[in-house]
């Protein structure tokens, strides 16, 4: 699917007066952009130090596509979990990540949230409200479905989010997960964030149907469209669905149109995607520009109120790289601890140097070596 | 007391831990109603109910992957595979997901997955498989086969009290075939031990499963005969393994059979060599030997079933071979 045009599907105008994002305060307003501004700016920086060799793997961009993040995961509360993908950085600072957690992850920090056992943000706080994600896609939605459902049989007061993109709908547990999420009533919203691109694969490749939400009609399960590039638009569809699921009604299929600016990841110069596509995205439908001509516009924030954001999301970042570059490598023994809950450790093999030798130890039966022709032993 | 079947024993450790454990609850396909393809949870959903006991979709990975997200949250999943064999189905959410869980993102995933296994029973191709040596292979699962109908249960109950994932292999030739008395009380045997099921002092026979029998049988057949002494070590944990039983019995005897129901290539039996080759080499009178399965897919017509599997004549012949060495 060539992406003609920079603007995609706005179902309905956010912001009307019924809607979800009305009852947000002023300051909850400005927050968004807050979450929006800084998910920029620490990718940003992530990208310089990626440049300085101080990133250890690879670096994934959500950019132009931190409305549909920062948006769906405001839409639930603290108690709720949510488990994001690659290009959900957003979510998991709203769901209260911090930037230096975000550093540390990708300089592979001795004290960073996963102890250097993981790549970027394959992270989670189970009491913040996220699960860490794993690289083969479709699986966190049968691990939601199973977080929901504990929800629901124990009554808890909590609804789960999982974010899939285009390219994982066609994996087979995808299609498990929201299957027996749907018929179990979890309450569970599976949002599919559309960014036009798997890796270089386009949507086109990806699936025959029109649309995402077609799907949802083959589960039993309502299914919405939203604007992803529109912060408010994601908040509104995305807290119908929350609402929903907290009243008892299951699952909801979303699907948050947007588009990815950047390659898969840094490595990738998106040769496949045809001329100028990128740049009339950038152009015509970023979505912190939009939202800073609506926070002006529609909300009348001053230059001052939008500024002053600006200036702490610096001081934000700038702290955090100065605490995180700090962090030292974890201790190499460390690898071998917390496979399991019990033994807590493996033990060093035998020819890592001080560790000592089976062999070394000389454990011999007695008489090893030792050789006697016995009276009548011909051998 | 009265005795049990195998079966019965699995059925009443899930019983007394769901009555231990509300947080213990069985998911799978065709297990509530219909009380499962061998009956092994029949009558639980009339205890617990629906929520306990939830029939799912035929899903092995949405199954897993629900069970691995509910044990998060401090649930005590029980999945059951209607086959052992669909664990395949669910590998990448096992191998993964499942199994990394705590070491790369500190989520304890306490769950059992269990089911069905093995052969001897013409089940063909699909419902015959003895898959668990992909699966101890994987770090951060563990893995149970037992033999008896007291480790049966003994075991279960340890694995569902396990803070991590146990995959819990049950021989469908065993179900109904053995019987056991319960030992008295809250009956639970540690993962990680494995068990001396018959003592003997010229040859030992590690083992598990079905064919610790079938090597039992042999070692009677053995003494009668040869006037041997046979030591059978039944392994009961195949994740983690028991080396310091292993080491013991390679001292004791210094010749050792290996033998299972599995396939050769890759099967356990080459990695219980290397161990003792590793720990034991300066013991061992003879060459560690193998008996197993050929490396065929399981058929299943008798004549072929019987020929590729491990009989207890071909234990004999192979123990013979091993005590004139």
């Amino acid at each position: 699917m060539a992406r003609a045009s920079a603007t995609r599907a706005p179902k309905r105008a956010a912001g009307a007066k019924d809607s979800p994002s009305s009852a947000l305060s002023r300051e909850q307003i400005l927050d968004l952009y807050y979450w929006m501004r800084l998910t920029r700016a620490l990718e940003e920086r992530l990208v310089a130090l990626y440049r300085q060799t101080k990133v250890v793997g690879g670096l994934f961009r959500s950019l132009g596509q931190e409305a549909d993040a920062v948006g769906s995961a405001y839409a639930l509360e603290r108690r709720d979990i949510l488990s994001p993908l690659i290009r959900n950085l957003g979510s998991m600072l709203v769901k209260g990540a911090t930037p230096v957690e975000i550093m540390k992850q990708y300089m592979a920090k001795g004290d960073s949230p996963t102890r250097g056992r993981e790549l970027n943000i394959h992270f989670g706080d189970t009491d913040r409200g996220f699960i860490g994600q794993i690289s083969p896609l479709g699986d966190m939605v049968p691990v939601m479905a199973g977080v929901t459902l504990s929800f629901k049989m124990r009554r808890e007061d909590r609804v789960g989010l999982v974010y899939v993109g285009d390219g994982a709908t066609s994996t087979g547990a995808f299609h498990e997960g929201i299957n027996f999420a749907a018929v179990q009533k979890c309450p569970l919203i599976v949002v599919v964030e559309n960014n036009g691109y798997a890796y270089s694969t386009p949507t086109a490749k990806q699936t025959a149907a029109k649309q995402f939400i077609d799907k949802a009609i083959g589960y039993g399960v309502p299914g919405e469209q939203a604007d992803g590039n529109d912060v408010l638009a994601v908040y509104d569809v995305t807290k119908r669905a929350v609402d929903r699921a907290r009243r008892g009604e299951g699952v909801t299929l979303l699907e948050l149109m947007t588009y990815r600016r950047k390659g898969h990841a840094e490595h990738d110069n998106q040769s496949y995607v045809p001329a100028g596509e990128i740049e009339r995205w950038e152009a015509e439908n970023d979505p912190v520009t939009r939202y800073v001509a609506r926070l002006r516009d529609e909300f009348g924030f001053g230059g001052g109120d939008i500024e002053g954001v600006d200036e702490r999301v610096r001081r934000v970042v700038d702290e955090a790289t100065d605490i995180a570059e700090q962090s030292t490598p974890p201790e190499a023994l460390d690898a071998l601890t917390g496979i399991y809950a019990d033994p807590p450790a493996e033990k060093p093999l035998w020819f890592r140097e001080g560790t000592g030798s089976v062999v070394d130890k000389h454990e011999r039966p007695e008489g090893w070596g030792v050789f006697e022709v016995k009276k009548g032993d011909n051998r | 007391m009265a005795e049990i079947t195998y079966l019965e024993a699995i059925r009443e450790a899930l019983f007394e831990e769901m009555e231990r454990d509300a947080d213990v609850f069985c998911l799978g396909e065709d297990i509530g109603k219909y009380g499962g393809a061998f009956k092994v949870t029949e009558g639980l959903l009339d205890k617990f109910g629906e929520e306990r006991v939830v029939d799912t979709p035929i899903s092995e990975i949405g199954i897993v992957g629900a069970a691995a997200g509910a044990a998060h949250m401090g649930m005590r999943p029980v999945v059951e595979m209607q086959f052992i064999d669909f664990l395949a189905n669910a590998y990448d959410m096992l191998t993964n997901y499942v199994a990394t869980a705590r070491y790369r993102a500190f989520l304890p995933c306490p769950m059992v997955v269990r089911g069905p296994s093995g052969g001897y029973v013409r089940g063909g191709p699909f419902h015959s498989q003895n898959p668990e040596a992909g699966y101890i292979h994987t770090p951060g699962l563990k893995v149970v086969y037992p033999s008896t109908a007291e480790d049966a249960k003994g075991l279960m109950k340890a694995a569902i009290r396990d803070d991590d994932c146990v995959l819990f292999f049950e021989h469908k030739y065993l179900y109904r075939r053995i019987k056991g008395v319960m030992p008295a009380g809250d009956h639970v045997v540690p993962i990680g031990k494995a068990r001396i099921a018959r003592e003997g002092k010229d040859l030992s026979i590690i083992t598990y499963a079905a064919t610790v029998w079938k090597a039992l049988e042999a070692a009677e057949q053995l003494e009668k005969e040869d006037g041997l002494s046979v030591e059978v070590l039944d392994l009961r944990s195949l994740a983690p393994m028991d080396d310091e039983a292993i080491n013991a019995t390679v001292r004791k005897t210094n010749r050792v059979l290996v033998v299972h129901e599995d396939t050769r290539t890759g099967g356990i039996a080459g990695e219980i060599t290397a161990r003792i080759n590793e720990t034991s080499f300066a013991w061992l009178d003879a060459p560690v030997l193998r008996v197993t399965a050929h490396d065929v897919p399981l058929p299943y017509a008798p004549s072929l079933e019987d020929y590729v599997l491990p009989q207890s004549a071909d234990v004999v012949r192979a123990a013979r071979t091993l005590a004139a060495y």
